[in-house]
């Protein structure tokens, strides 16, 4: 980890939903940061809380679901409790946001030069001309021909990769410091993925945007991400340099998803795959919730949930590495 | 544009035809058209006489096609109740229709869309659950009832307003209308409420309910992510997306309105196609019935060519294969 | 059935029932007024229609609790002398019983209708769907009171009396049925392509077995709401009709009928002839519909 201070903190962050079965506790004790200018990658089954975590950050939960314990800083400073206009404020300006399906995140109503003048004036000093110049620009940085003339079209005219490339010119916009890409290019198709993905890269290298991006591709973390988090049923299992957890993997859950990864340079026989499926969030087990799936399972994982241990070069929530004979 | 236009009018004939057809067959077959219009006494000669007068003695398709060319120059022929040509007697009541329809759809929308959008915004607030509740009354109450209620009241008890006919109308040629004496327009407050009250919850329950759902849309979830402000989230994003199924139905709706206008007129006793029509119904009028039917069905399929125009207008999408660029 | 009403008890639609007041109120309300009404003949205070029991001196009361009311009669007497508390009850019964048959009427050839479409598609779909779209642009009302107008010039008058009341039930019935249609086709489309469905019918399961054991169960859920929130506007049409006066025929009061003739009397002070009729068919109409309002919510959890 870097020295600079951190962009973005979590801590022991927790998110529920009031349903008329009990309380699910959707997120519990996830806790991480991003310096700036970092990309932070984040993986896991879907329902593991990955979107949910990017969700909580943006200040966008939906209903009825609520931060029920921990903080968010950002810059420093607690956003977690802000009132929705000054968390308004924040949004598109310091934290963009990135969603999965870019046909369904542009309004169809709308030119997208409406949707770009709109956010760059929202948060920008610029007057209509100047802001137009600037969202012909961003077309332009986005890889959008003839931004120009394309300025004035309807996102029902441009391709689903287009969408996204436009999608990510609205995040960008006002230059914010944090982008959340929430599945970038899971909608996408494979030939248009890679593209997306290094467009994505270079903007936020250029712009020195931090950025957390959210997938269940493993390719993509290893190409794009400095860090990752591995999450399963709402916790972070896994966090730790990308070539780390990629290569040596030190929590059983990770070391199998990893496993399932086909490997680019050999052929394989067949991919190790995990036996069983994530328990659902209201029959979460006992102990630590991967305890059922585990190769390595041992008395303690069945009975106390462990938190995250220095594991060698990365950092794990399992019992492997509790060096301590006992906890309590 | 154009042949967007007159794709939808040749769209619409067939379903005019079909009205047709069903008004000429209640026409020509239902009741005894000679019979009623010989009386009592009548020869063989006489009654041979008018039926080939009257073409009944063509084939079906001949007479359905005078029928429908008589129906397109407005010949309805002679309302067995009345004696008089149907389409002057229509003529003669469609501008209180007209004006009463008028006063409860502005009402209806004026009021009906403010309330449905605010109820989704803030579904929670008391005032919302106020509103709903109000919109449930509103279509569990039956139309002849509110007018009634509203007759006890305003007319019977308080005295403010009239609780029949139109009051003092102008003559504007053919056309009389009551928005010019203060008479008239105290006499359409009433019959306007009774009728549009319906259509006003109807509008406000349909407009929360697409604003719910425009709400949990990703461009709006989008949208907000952006940073937006509310007005512009609310107004310019998820009520501009919300009006396109609105709109479809609202036109139907201000449709149904003339076709309500039957009970409140009877109510108000206000002097109008509606109150021809049912009086036309309890002796079985049937030439007043058929082009009344015909009528109707017009005022829908005009309505139903509006929408589309609207449609157009709001929705990009359906604009394929135009150029690119400005409107 | 026995397993459908069982898993009932058990769902998320029961929980729901349990835990909003207003909707078991409005079950309340709704089971007062069809017990009041399919009992009437036993538990109304008075005959209305035994003329031998009318008094002419007793016409005009008012309710109970006014200045000249009597204890006999609770909501007072019509200007025959008639209980309204016993006419309401009788009336309802009228009301009810033309709802419900119009109702299960319209359902039963929607549903047909409906299943036909969807399930043999083609042009059979296209003709059945154009019809029902060049009904449903008119008014119910409407249609209702053309077929009561064209009824009435074919029948003798005499003859039409007598069958006024399935006339009225036919009318709003066969005005309701292309929503019916339209929700189930839109389901047996759905459920068509569902494998198990082409399964059957690659083993050769007659088209009209399939429709019947394995798309039909399918569509209840919809055609519920449906026929719940149509059951209001069948007793509101029917009620409208009569007040128009072409609806049931007048020896058999419905609520519409008693509000038209206290209608009559609205000015001469004498309220309580029309206004309680119309609160009895309001309560009822008002339950039914925060029954199917209530039923479509928990039908389709997307919406809350």
């Amino acid at each position: 980890m870097s020295n600079t201070a951190p962009l973005l903190q979590v801590k022991n962050l927790r998110v529920e939903f009031p349903t008329r079965r009990g309380t699910l506790v959707a997120l519990d004790d996830v806790s991480f940061d991003i310096a700036p200018g970092e990309v932070l990658g984040v993986v896991g089954e879907s329902g593991a809380g990955k979107s949910m975590t990017g969700a909580a950050i943006i200040g966008l939960l939906e209903p009825p679901g609520r931060i029920a314990r921990g903080e968010i800083l950002f810059a420093g400073k607690r956003i977690d409790n802000l009132r929705y206009e000054q968390m308004r404020r924040l949004r598109g300006k310091e934290i963009g946001a990135i969603f999965q399906d870019p046909l369904t995140t542009l309004n169809p109503l709308y030119t997208v030069g409406h949707q770009l003048v709109e956010t760059i004036t929202t948060h920008l000093p610029l007057n209509p001309a100047e802001a137009r110049k600037r969202a012909i620009e961003w077309l332009e940085h986005v890889g959008i021909p003839a931004a120009a003339q394309r300025i004035d079209s309807y996102p029902h005219e441009f391709s689903g990769g287009m969408r996204q490339r436009v999608v990510i010119a609205l995040a960008l916009c006002a230059e914010p410091k944090l982008i959340v890409a929430d599945e970038p290019t899971t909608a996408l198709d494979v030939s248009i993925q890679a593209q997306v993905i290094a467009l994505l890269k270079t903007l936020a290298r250029e712009k020195g945007t931090a950025m957390m991006l959210v997938t269940h591709d493993m390719g993509v973390i290893a190409e794009t991400a400095d860090r990752v988090a591995v999450m399963y049923a709402g916790r972070i299992a896994e966090i730790g340099p990308v070539r780390e957890v990629v290569k040596h993997a030190n929590h059983p859950y990770s070391a199998g998803l990893m496993a399932s990864i086909p490997p680019l340079d050999r052929r394989v026989e067949r991919l190790a795959q995990i036996d069983g499926a994530m328990p659902r969030l209201s029959a979460i087990p006992q102990g630590c919730a991967y305890n059922p799936r585990c190769p390595q399972v041992f008395g303690k994982c069945r009975e106390l949930r462990p938190d995250l241990l220095d594991a060698v070069t990365t950092r794990a929530a399992c019992w492997l590495y509790d060096t301590e004979t006992a906890r309590g | 544009m154009f042949a967007f236009i007159i794709n939808r009018i040749l769209q619409a004939i067939p379903v005019m035809l079909a009205v047709a057809l069903i008004s000429f067959a209640m026409f020509a077959y239902v009741g005894d058209p000679v019979a009623i219009m010989l009386g009592q006494d009548f020869t063989e000669a006489q009654r041979d006489a008018l039926v080939h007068d009257l073409g009944l003695d063509q084939p079906f398709w001949v007479q359905f096609a005078t029928f429908t060319g008589h129906a397109i120059r407005g010949e309805f022929g002679l309302s067995y109740r009345l004696s008089r040509p149907v389409a002057e007697l229509i003529g003669e009541r469609a501008p209180a229709t007209l004006e009463l329809a008028f006063c409860a759809a502005v009402l209806a929308l004026a009021v009906g869309v403010p309330m449905g959008v605010y109820t989704g915004l803030y579904r929670n607030s008391w005032l919302s659950r106020f509103f709903l509740t109000f919109s449930l009354v509103g279509v569990s109450l039956p139309t002849f009832l509110i007018g009634i209620l509203l007759i006890l009241v305003f007319a019977v008890w308080l005295g403010w307003l009239p609780s029949f006919g139109r009051g003092d109308t102008v003559q504007l040629g053919w056309w009389s209308t009551g928005f010019l004496t203060w008479s008239g327009i105290k006499a359409l407050i009433l019959p306007s409420i009774t009728l549009g009250l319906f259509q006003l919850t109807l509008i406000m329950r349909l407009v929360r309910a697409e604003m719910l759902e425009v709400l949990r849309t990703d461009y709006i979830k989008f949208a907000r992510a952006r940073g937006l402000p509310n007005r512009a989230v609310h107004f310019g994003h998820a009520l501009k997306n919300t009006l396109v199924p609105v709109i479809t139905i609202v036109g139907l709706q201000l449709g149904a309105i003339i076709a309500f206008a039957i009970v409140t007129e009877t109510v108000f006793q206000w002097p109008g196609m509606g109150l021809l029509f049912i009086q036309s119904v309890g002796v079985a009028d049937i030439p007043v019935m058929s082009a009344y039917l015909l009528l109707i069905a017009l005022v829908f399929v005009s309505i139903n060519l509006i929408v589309d125009l609207l449609y157009y207008a709001v929705d990009p999408r359906l604009r394929i294969g135009r150029g690119k660029g400005g409107h | 059935m026995a397993a459908a009403i069982a898993r009932f008890f058990d769902s998320d639609v029961w929980w729901s029932f349990k835990r909003s007041p207003v909707t078991v109120a409005s079950a309340i309300v709704a089971a007062i007024c069809i017990i009041g009404a399919a009992l009437a003949p036993f538990i109304a205070p008075h005959n209305p229609f035994d003329l031998a029991s009318l008094n002419l001196i007793d016409a005009f009361k008012p309710p109970s609790w006014a200045e000249e009311g009597t204890a006999e009669y609770l909501l007072g007497t019509d200007d025959q002398g008639r209980d309204m508390l016993s006419a309401i009850m009788y009336g309802a019964r009228v009301s009810l019983l033309v709802g419900l048959s119009a109702t299960l009427f319209a359902t039963l050839l929607g549903v047909s209708v409906g299943l036909l479409a969807g399930y043999v598609g083609g042009a059979v779909d296209g003709l059945l769907m154009r019809i029902c779209d060049v009904q449903l642009t008119f008014p119910s009302i409407l249609v209702a009171l053309l077929v009561d107008g064209v009824v009435r010039a074919v029948v003798p008058r005499e003859v039409h009396d007598q069958i006024a009341l399935f006339v009225v039930i036919f009318a709003i019935g066969i005005s309701e049925w292309p929503k019916f249609a339209r929700t189930v086709r839109g389901s047996t489309l759905v459920e068509r392509n569902k494998e198990y469905v082409q399964a059957a019918r690659v083993i050769g399961v007659p088209k009209l077995r399939i429709m019947a054991s394995h798309v039909l169960p399918n569509v209840v859920g919809p055609v519920l709401v449906v026929a719940t929130l149509n059951l209001g506007l069948a007793i509101l049409a029917e009620a409208t009709l009569s007040f128009l006066g072409v609806g049931v025929p007048p020896t058999q009061p419905s609520l519409g009928t008693l509000i038209r003739i206290g209608n009559d009397f609205l000015f001469s002070g004498e309220w309580w002839i029309t206004i309680f009729p119309g609160l009895a068919l309001v309560a009822m109409v008002l339950s039914v519909n925060l029954l199917g309002d209530w039923l479509r919510d928990a039908l389709n959890p997307k919406l809350r």
